[in-house]
């Protein structure tokens, strides 16, 4: 390995670090605004963006998604769709009971 | 038979084919916990007015906090282990994955204590359904870390002999056992808030 790698890996493993101490303050975080019992739609926003910000740090930084190749983003993508399709179960389940005649 | 592509990316993906192998495992795996996760929300949006067990009522904040902390910082020094190979320093890896193997065994044992205490106290999945669901959800994830550390405890043991004859192929093997081990800490970050805060 030259020497640039091991000069990248090196400041690589400094980032890790970083975002150790940022999941570790979006954990504090998360359990300290759950304290202020905020109107649930409210409390529910909150702890999914920062649980969202953390899930990001640990994919791009951890899993290496800040820099990887085309063919690992389309499959990503595709999961992407596939999820969100199952997010949107709950929904439809209810408008599903709200519209459509019984 | 020799497997191709362990080392070189393969030319038409540009990744070596175990870290497509991984990825796609773990778009299977957010589908499997995903559809649980969504059914958490349809079972609790669903449920009448007033009757819906929180988690807040039954379940230890300072615990679920304490292993949070702790399934975090198993995946640095994951990704510390992954690194100290690049670096070709073996005994950093051992010992990187050794504390990460430490981390795993300490969440299940606070998972253990949790899980016990519940028991204790006559708390059981058929009590309510969000108590089916959160041990469903965590069980699962539970199981996940168990594997995690079986493969973890391999590549520390017997599976680091490969590292002798060759090493950018062990350092990929550890890469794709943290991609799977860093989905697993992916997973705990949302499940604690959803099920333990709100």
């Amino acid at each position: 390995m030259s020497a640039t790698d091991v000069e990248a890996i090196r400041k690589q493993t400094r980032i890790y670090i970083a975002v150790f101490i940022a999941l570790a303050v979006g954990t504090i975080l998360t359990v300290a605004v759950a304290q202020f019992q905020l109107p649930v739609a409210l409390a529910i926003l909150v702890a999914l963006v920062i649980a969202s910000f953390k899930g990001s740090l640990v994919a791009a930084f951890f899993m290496h998604l800040s820099h990887e190749r085309k063919v690992i983003y389309w499959v990503l993508l595709l999961t992407v769709v596939f999820f969100l399709a199952l997010m949107f179960i709950p929904s439809l389940t209810e408008w599903n009971q709200r519209y459509l005649p019984r | 038979m020799e497997i191709p592509y362990t080392v070189e990316p393969r030319p038409d993906t540009g990744v070596f084919n175990a870290k497509l192998g991984i990825w796609l495992f773990l778009a299977s795996e957010v589908m499997l916990f995903g559809a649980l996760f969504s059914s958490y929300v349809l079972l609790r949006t669903g449920a009448p007015p007033g009757t819906w067990h929180h988690g807040r009522e039954f379940l230890n904040v300072p615990l679920a906090t304490l292993n949070t902390m702790i399934l975090i910082g198993s995946s640095v020094t994951m990704v510390m282990s992954w690194a100290s190979l690049k670096l070709n320093d073996f005994k950093k890896y051992r010992l990187y994955l050794g504390l990460t193997i430490l981390a795993g065994f300490g969440f299940m044992i606070v998972k253990g204590f949790e899980y016990g205490h519940k028991f204790e106290v006559g708390l059981f999945p058929k009590s309510n359904t969000f108590l089916a669901i959160y041990f469903t959800l965590t069980g699962l994830h539970g199981l996940h870390v168990l594997g995690g550390m079986i493969v973890n405890g391999y590549f520390l043991g017997p599976g680091a002999k490969l590292w002798k004859t060759q090493p950018e192929r062990f350092a990929n093997r550890i890469e794709v056992a943290g991609l799977y081990w860093h989905f697993v800490d992916l997973v705990w970050i949302f499940l604690f808030p959803t099920l333990y805060l709100l």
